[in-house]
């Protein structure tokens, strides 16, 4: 059966603020182009979760006036504190010995789902299609194999595939120009990656995974603009992370932990460092007799420059960081991700006004902004392979002194997958009972995500080899996606003394860890029906 | 044969309800908001009618704030032909709901009236039931089938008995149940065509209903949290901690 076919000037994939503000821009140079922009989450924002520490600096050249509009922007940064965390002390950090791009005074904490919210009627004002609740499922090639557009995901199918009454089958969308910006790890984009080498000749990728809360805090430990980093317990001298606690307007925190996915120690589980995290006496203090009322986890790049891959390719672009335009050392990803977008937005206006080869794109961003910024933080992150302490000291000599201009690139050498040690090999760690009031268990975090996946639909969750996991992961790895997952998606279960991998699909809230991590990557993440997944609020 | 059908907004069903800390009603600032799952399977059943020939309309109304339009136009895109959006502000109770329906029913003429039996949000299930009795139309509730037969209806009612057969006279009021049907999919290009298609905007007070709350809200509140559960050792041990402590045999 021949699909429906609707034809555009621009087809963007994703609706956070890459494709956003592409989407914007377009129409800002030419209000005649017919963009249309698919989102998978059942509205704009609901898949969106990020700290969030806002530069202005993208979002300045893209709406100049948006001090004098309703923006979702409005808690400026007052304070700033770093501190290093012992078991149970601290260290704070002098401010004025952090290097410039860790500094905030100019900064804005915001929502970043909110934001988008508002970029998303910024640009339907402007006349740009949004279509929340479709995933792009594929991506379609011309016969000289050009990218031709994507096609939306089919809904209405049963868990075997079978067409049930309510099916819908998707729709092939066609534009001269496909912009993708799906985000970190997006499923399209990995495959285009593959299919154009478009990472040839750089560093494998490189990844970590996000954790954020909102609590409600009490107003005597609530200090509005206070932006608060850590490093240290509880993660070990060799694996890369740390913390981050905004608080924002109305008594809430956002409060959150990052872990480089290079980690080796198999039996390290992310979610509960993040919880045990929150127990140090100088964090606890800050939530004791609050509420949390949400949480969420997501992928993100920290490859940088060095793992930055090609953005463009015939027919098509690659945006924010479903290439990687994320800055590691100043934790920030918007306001690069926007530049992007906005640079992809001016190369397909001369693309279709003047003709030119959709690669003077690289040109480009050569010249902006992003790229110096991505060049000279480039050393921070492959410096922390050789621990923290080493890290800090060489990050302090290439951030200060030489402002990120040290006459080298150091290398990132292993894919995340490639990282983990055998599991016999590896200390196991003891991890602390929830208690319900700090911390939590899995189970009741993803309640608060707002996660459903329709029920009878085809895993979402795909295993090239449907025995590994038992058959050699457990055996080995102990089966570390029980742990990686932040809202326990995979179980190994045991039914009369034969081990079983399940696969809890409608809990995904579609964070691509698993997809990253997996040693012998037997874990493939594609769209599932539209509109499921995460419902967050203001992440 | 013309279906006017009642759809209202809702938070979504897979968020998390927190209540305000001032306790005057739950947070929406931000929340995913979506169509009350019934009114989804009372749009589905009109559709169907109208696919199948029975019916030559179906006008989606909804009563609430400017957003609501949002609720109307999904319903435009699963079928329904246009639409019809009731603006008012604040907290709006069942009976001035049913009594701004009357007014749309005088307007429109329907011959049938489909919404969902309850709305996720208040629980409320009085709508249908005073939208008949003002109208003085027969009503089927909880509709799990629906059958036209001779310009008859006959339906299929979810009750606690099991299932009851009614047949009544049209025009008549139906409220649906989850197991009525399963709701399409609004599709891509049935998405563009109901942003052509039209919504009349009206305002409350324009309908000459009073619309004033007549139940005062004294307070929100969360559901206690639930105590974790002991176990016993003997059917003695249970039976003597309920007389005792449960104080309940």
């Amino acid at each position: 059966m021949s699909r429906e076919t609707m034809e555009y000037d621009v087809v963007i994939v994703g609706g956070g603020p890459s494709g956003l503000a592409a989407a914007i821009r377009l129409k800002q140079l030419n209000s005649e182009l017919n963009i249309c922009l698919l989102e998978k989450a059942s509205e704009i924002g609901a898949h969106i979760l990020s700290g969030n520490v806002f530069e202005t600096r993208a979002l300045d050249e893209l709406i100049p006036g948006w001090r004098e509009l309703d923006s979702p922007i409005k808690t400026k940064v007052t304070k700033e504190r770093f501190l290093f965390l012992g078991k149970n002390n601290s260290l704070s950090w002098p401010t004025w010995l952090l290097p410039a791009v860790q500094k905030n005074h100019k900064n804005y904490i915001i929502s970043l789902a909110n934001l988008c919210r508002w970029l998303a009627e910024q640009a339907e004002a402007l006349g740009v299609e949004i279509f929340p609740g479709f995933p792009a499922s594929e991506v379609l090639y011309n016969d000289d194999g050009s990218v031709k557009g994507v096609a939306t995901q089919d809904m209405g199918l049963d868990k075997e595939g079978n067409k049930k009454d309510s099916y819908e089958p998707g729709i092939d969308l066609i534009g001269k120009v496909t912009v993708f910006a799906e985000g970190c790890r997006g499923h399209l984009g990995k495959q285009l990656i593959n299919k154009f080498e478009l990472d040839k000749g750089k560093d494998p990728q490189q990844y970590g995974i996000g954790f954020k809360e909102i609590w409600e805090i009490e107003e005597k430990n609530h200090e509005e603009g206070m932006v608060m980093h850590t490093a240290g317990w509880p993660l070990d001298k060799n694996t890369y992370g740390g913390s981050f606690i905004y608080h924002a307007d109305n008594k809430q925190v956002f409060l959150g932990y990052v872990i480089g996915l290079d980690y080796k120690n198999p039996h390290l589980s992310p979610f509960d460092e993040f919880q045990r995290f929150k127990t140090h006496p100088a964090i606890r203090k800050i939530i004791e007799g609050g509420k949390r009322i949400s949480y969420g986890a997501r992928a993100l790049i920290e490859g940088g420059f060095q793992s930055l891959p090609k953005m463009f390719m015939p027919g098509a672009l690659l945006i924010g960081c479903d290439a990687g335009t994320l800055n590691m050392p100043k934790i920030k990803g918007s306001h690069t991700a926007m530049k992007s977008g906005m640079i992809a937005a001016e190369t397909i206006d001369e693309h279709f006004k003047l003709k030119k080869d959709l690669s003077i794109f690289e040109e480009k961003f050569k010249n902006s902004w992003v790229y110096e910024e991505l060049y000279k933080a480039r050393n921070v992150k492959p410096s922390f392979s050789w621990g923290l302490i080493l890290g800090i000291i060489f990050t302090g000599i290439d951030q200060i002194l030489f402002r990120g201009r040290m006459p080298f690139t150091l290398k990132h050498k292993h894919a995340d997958h490639e990282t983990l040690k055998p599991a016999n090999e590896m200390p196991k760690i003891e991890y602390p009972k929830p208690d319900n009031i700090i911390t939590f268990d899995k189970t009741s975090s993803v309640y608060l995500t707002g996660t459903n996946h329709a029920d009878n639909q085809p895993v979402h969750l795909k295993l090239k080899d449907p025995n590994l996991p038992i058959r050699y992961t457990l055996e080995k790895f102990d089966e570390p996606a029980q742990r990686y997952c932040p809202v326990g998606v995979y179980e190994v279960q045991n039914e009369n003394n034969v081990k079983k991998f399940v696969i809890n699909y409608q809990n995904c809230i579609h964070c691509k860890t698993c997809d990253i991590k997996e040693p012998s990557q037997n874990i493939t993440w594609v769209t599932p029906e539209g509109g499921g997944g995460p419902k967050y609020g203001n992440m | 044969m013309k279906i006017l059908v009642a759809v209202k907004r809702v938070i979504d069903y897979n968020v998390q309800i927190r209540v305000k800390e001032d306790n005057t009603g739950v947070v929406t600032d931000n929340v995913k908001m979506s169509t009350n799952p019934p009114d989804d399977n009372a749009i589905e059943e009109a559709v169907k009618i109208k696919d199948a020939g029975k019916a030559t309309e179906v006008v989606a109304v909804s009563i609430g704030e400017e957003k609501a339009q949002e609720t109307v136009r999904k319903a435009l895109a699963v079928g329904a032909d246009r639409g019809i959006l009731v603006k008012t502000d604040g907290i709006i109770e069942p009976l001035a709901v049913s009594k701004l329906l009357q007014k749309i029913v005088e307007k429109e003429k329907p011959d049938l009236v489909f919404m969902g039996k309850q709305a996720i949000d208040d629980d409320c299930n009085q709508t249908g039931q005073m939208l008949s009795a003002l109208l003085n139309w027969p009503q089927a509730t909880f509709a799990s089938k629906i059958e036209i037969k001779d310009g008859k209806l006959e339906v299929t009612r979810e009750i606690d008995e099991g299932l009851e057969t009614i047949e009544i006279n049209v025009p008549a009021i139906v409220t649906c149940d989850l197991r009525l049907n399963e709701p399409r999919y609004a599709s891509l290009p049935n998405i563009m065509k109901a942003k052509k298609k039209p919504i009349e905007q009206l305002n409350a007070s324009d309908l000459g209903v009073d619309i004033t709350p007549r139940i005062e809200q004294v307070k929100v509140e969360e559901p206690p949290k639930r105590k974790a559960g002991i176990k016993v050792s003997s059917v003695a041990e249970l039976v003597q901690k309920l007389k005792n402590e449960a104080k309940v045999i």
